[in-house]
């Protein structure tokens, strides 16, 4: 299916990041926007308030972040594509709901514009610390589809690919952005509507009273009933069986969560997205993703200039982790590094895939600013010897 | 009309909502949520409504099992969340009658923020809160309605907070029907949740239920059935009755009634309306994503 | 990779944003260039100092920020005294000069004053002063050509005030050529 060209500001902008994420989920079809203004999101919620009037849809700004993440589970179970934005505070408050999301199978994107943490932290400055509570945040077991773009282009393609994401797996899917990518103002370039490709909601084809609604096709995705239209589905947030019905067993626990987990883990292939650069025959392989994969190029072409071979990955999907191209790589190469702008977290993941084979390197940073690519190139010195 | 007892075993009078297959149910017996949901389904029926019409949302607690019951598009949330989720699925399908159906820790404890603002946006749903001025799913801890000097797990001396008045809560946050009832007026409730679900806008119906296992007994107040008859000697009807004067004191008398029935727009009327006043042309009227699927 | 580092600092109010903006939309939209620009962002940005970033480039940005800039439009003293050090020694100093007093550069840097303020007052309304600096700027640094940086005001500033935004911005564009012509450098 295509974008609905009413929808589409085709053409070159020069937009900041955060306008255009809002632009990228308008132009997905998104018509439900539950929000709760706090910096550095805002500006998300504030365009698609602007714009939702002009091309049909409903932005709330709901009353805490609690309720905002509940009401996109709402507006989607009854057939609107959903969004909402945040960062670090109310990101803590949507885990809640989010978790919710995961066990309902309910498609929606969330965007969390990371600033400096703990707790209030840096409002107005970039962090990327919050990865590791976008793949534990909520309690339990289960997996996670993380995207992270560099750019406001980014920004834009990654919100239409994460609603496309969402739909085709059923489930929330984050967009990991960072206060320098939301706040920075570059060209984007807007397609065509009929050059943006939308996958449609797979809704059930069975009839009212033969449909249940975790009832997976071979792919292991269920798909979704729709309200009103006489199946009268039951849906919790308790371990539930095929049917939807609370199941209080660790049989019908182990059969829930392990068809949450593998409808991600059986389309790692599908889901992961990396983008490498000179990887084979290098000593060092440096990774990163969102803006620390940007700012780490300048250091990584002075290396390679002074004939050190090092490789890049930039990871646009952070989650789930490339564990299996990390355990190649570790067996190939001097050392791997990561970039990141936390105290390592991302980097535990590839350490552990890494798994003795190869040396780690943790360039991390505490935030507030990105990294220096002095920092970087020293890292990589460091790796290569 | 004579009823034979093969049909009464066979055919329960409200299978057509009601998940049989899920059937018995958990609660208690003597327990007031059985008693309420007879009233919602007779409502439903009464109205005449189509039942794919319908959704009901629930949070967390005992009250919160309702919506897994009711054989209608039905949701079962996380705990004082129903309402927000209720509010969303609304507006994508304000088509449909969306009912909230939650406890009292749910709605006004957790959720209070939650109840509070969509009572003063006006969004066209109706919530109904039964109230057994406690926790029981968790095993019997105070409550924001737990009468002042009542007993329970959690306030072993006696509760010494003051209360939510509900019905003063929701028409002070901007309800637009506002009712009490217990569980023991079947009739009147049925009809003042068949109004509620009529009226346009916020509507709340509190229903004061008896918990027999703990509330009762931690305040030997005897059997649920002794609840019953204290309600039937201690409820006052008094319609129209000042919200402010409607407090709940320990084993004290219980206004019920109709409060509050009042017109007022709707979120949805108000969107449309002050986005079509600014806009004109320009503005895409918002109708719900019916057509979508 | 040629890329310049501009610092564009002023009172909350001035619009010292726009500025920015306008000038990264003309290199990256209406020129062959790229340009990204960042901001401060929380209560500064609303209020006393505040100060924009933008990277004009000919090939991709990919650090984003300014690291020791060539080029610095200043509209407010205590803006310019705060990052006047963190610039090159060749540096290009732009400042409105009833409102800036350039001090301590070195041989190598260039100095442009204009009285923008005085100008947009001229012009009808004080709130074209970042206006009258934009075409100031690209008349004396020639950085972003002319009709890129006219097409950027005439589709950024707000709708009804085209005409006035570029006066402002052929005033202080003619204002800028003048004072290259005459050779006049002010240190």
């Amino acid at each position: 299916m295509k974008a609905d060209p009413n929808r589409v500001l085709t053409g070159s902008h020069y937009l900041d990041g955060n306008h255009a994420c809002a632009e990228g989920a308008i132009a997905a079809g998104c018509t439900f926007f539950g929000g709760y203004p706090i910096t550095p999101s805002t500006e998300i919620a504030e365009r698609v308030s602007r714009r939702f009037p002009k091309v049909g849809g409903v932005f709330i700004q709901m009353e805490d972040e609690l309720a905002s993440m509940a009401a996109i589970l709402g507006a989607s179970s009854g057939g609107a594509k959903t969004m909402s934005c945040t960062s670090g505070p109310g990101f803590s408050l949507m885990m809640e709901n989010f978790g919710l999301g995961i066990m309902l199978e309910t498609p929606c994107v969330l965007v969390n514009v990371q600033r400096g943490g703990p707790s209030t932290g840096l409002p107005t400055l970039p962090g990327q610390a919050d990865m590791m509570q976008a793949r534990w945040g909520s309690h339990g077991d289960y997996e996670v589809i993380a995207l992270a773009p560099d750019s406001p282009q980014e920004s834009f393609e990654l919100t239409i690919h994460a609603f496309n994401l969402s739909e085709k797996y059923r489930m929330p899917v984050l967009i990991m952005t960072d206060e320098c990518v939301g706040h920075m103002t570059e060209k984007v370039v807007i397609p065509p509507a009929d050059q943006i490709e939308l996958v449609e909601r797979k809704y059930t084809k069975k009839k009212p009273g033969e449909a249940w609604p975790y009832d997976p096709d071979d792919d292991g995705i269920s798909p979704l009933l729709p309200v009103g239209k006489g199946y009268k589905f039951h849906i919790t947030g308790l371990t539930h069986d095929e049917r939807g019905y609370p199941v209080i067993t660790a049989k019908a626990h182990e059969w829930n969560v392990k068809r949450l987990m593998d409808k991600v883990n059986d389309h790692v292939d599908d889901i992961i997205w990396l983008e490498e650069q000179d990887v084979d025959g290098a000593e060092v392989v440096v990774m990163a993703y969102g803006i620390s994969s940007r700012v780490m190029q300048p250091a990584i072409s002075r290396a390679r200039k002074e004939g050190i071979k090092v490789g890049q990955i930039k990871m646009v999907t952070v989650w789930p982790f490339p564990e299996k191209r990390v355990r190649e790589l570790a067996a190939k190469v001097k050392s791997l590094v990561m970039v990141e702008m936390n105290l390592g977290q991302v980097f535990l993941e590839m350490d552990r895939c890494a798994a003795g084979k190869c040396r780690t390197h943790l360039v991390g940073h505490f935030g507030g600013t990105v990294h220096k690519p002095d920092e970087i190139y020293d890292a990589i010195k460091e790796a290569v010897k | 009309m004579s009823v034979s007892a093969n049909q009464m075993t066979e055919e329960h009078p409200m299978e057509k909502l009601l998940r049989m297959d899920r059937i018995p149910h958990i609660w208690c017996p003597t327990c007031g949520l059985g008693t309420t949901v007879t009233a919602l389904a007779t409502a439903i029926d009464d109205l005449k409504l189509n039942y794919d019409n319908i959704a009901v949302v629930s949070g967390i607690g005992c009250t919160g099992r309702v919506a897994g019951y009711m054989k209608l598009d039905s949701f079962h949330t996380t705990h004082g969340r129903a309402i927000p989720f209720a509010v969303g699925l609304h507006i994508a399908r304000p088509e449909m009658k969306t009912i909230v159906f939650s406890g009292d820790g749910d709605l006004v404890s957790i959720g209070g923020n939650h109840f509070i603002h969509t009572a003063r946006r006006n969004v066209d749903m109706t919530v109904i809160c039964v109230n057994n001025f406690i926790y029981a799913m968790t095993g019997g801890q105070v409550a924001p309605t737990t009468p002042l000097t009542a007993r329970s797990s959690t306030s072993p001396y006696g509760n010494y907070e003051h209360p939510f008045n509900l019905p003063r809560l929701a028409a002070s946050s901007g309800a637009t029907y506002v009712a009490r009832w217990t569980a023991l007026h079947v009739r009147r409730l049925t009809q003042a949740i068949a109004e509620a679900i009529s009226k346009k806008g916020f509507s709340f119906v509190e229903v004061i239920a008896p918990c027999s296992t703990l509330y009762a007994r931690l305040n030997k107040l005897g059997s649920g059935l002794d609840l019953m008859k204290f309600y039937h000697d201690n409820a006052v009807i008094k319609h129209g009755a000042d919200v402010n004067e409607v407090d709940i004191d320990f084993q004290s008398k219980i206004i019920v009634g109709k409060f509050v029935d009042i017109e007022k727009p709707t979120y949805l009327e108000c969107l449309n309306e002050g986005n079509e006043r600014v806009l004109g042309d320009k503005y895409k009227p918002w109708g719900g994503c019916n057509g979508d699927n | 990779m040629a890329t310049t580092e501009i610092r564009i600092t002023g009172f909350g109010g001035q619009g010292v944003i726009l500025l920015g903006y306008i000038i990264g939309k003309a290199a990256s939209i209406f020129s062959d260039q790229h340009a990204t620009l960042t901001q401060s962002f929380g209560p500064e940005a609303r209020g006393s100092a505040c100060s924009a970033q933008v990277l004009v480039s000919d090939s991709r940005v990919l650090y984003p920020y300014v690291t020791a800039p060539q080029l610095m439009l200043a509209m407010s003293h205590d803006g310019y005294a705060t990052h006047k050090d963190s610039m090159i020694e060749e540096c290009t100093v732009v400042y409105e000069e009833d409102l800036v007093k350039p001090f301590d550069h070195g041989p190598k840097a260039k100095t442009y004053g204009i009285p923008a303020t005085r100008f947009a007052e001229e012009l009808g309304h004080k709130i074209v002063l970042n206006i009258v600096m934009l075409g100031f700027f690209g008349a004396v640094t020639g950085l972003i050509p002319h009709d890129a940086l006219r097409q950027a005001v005439e589709t950024s500033v707000p709708g009804g005030t085209e005409e006035l935004n570029l006066k402002a911005f052929d005033k202080g564009f003619e204002y800028g050529m003048e004072l290259k012509e005459k050779g006049e450098v002010k240190v």
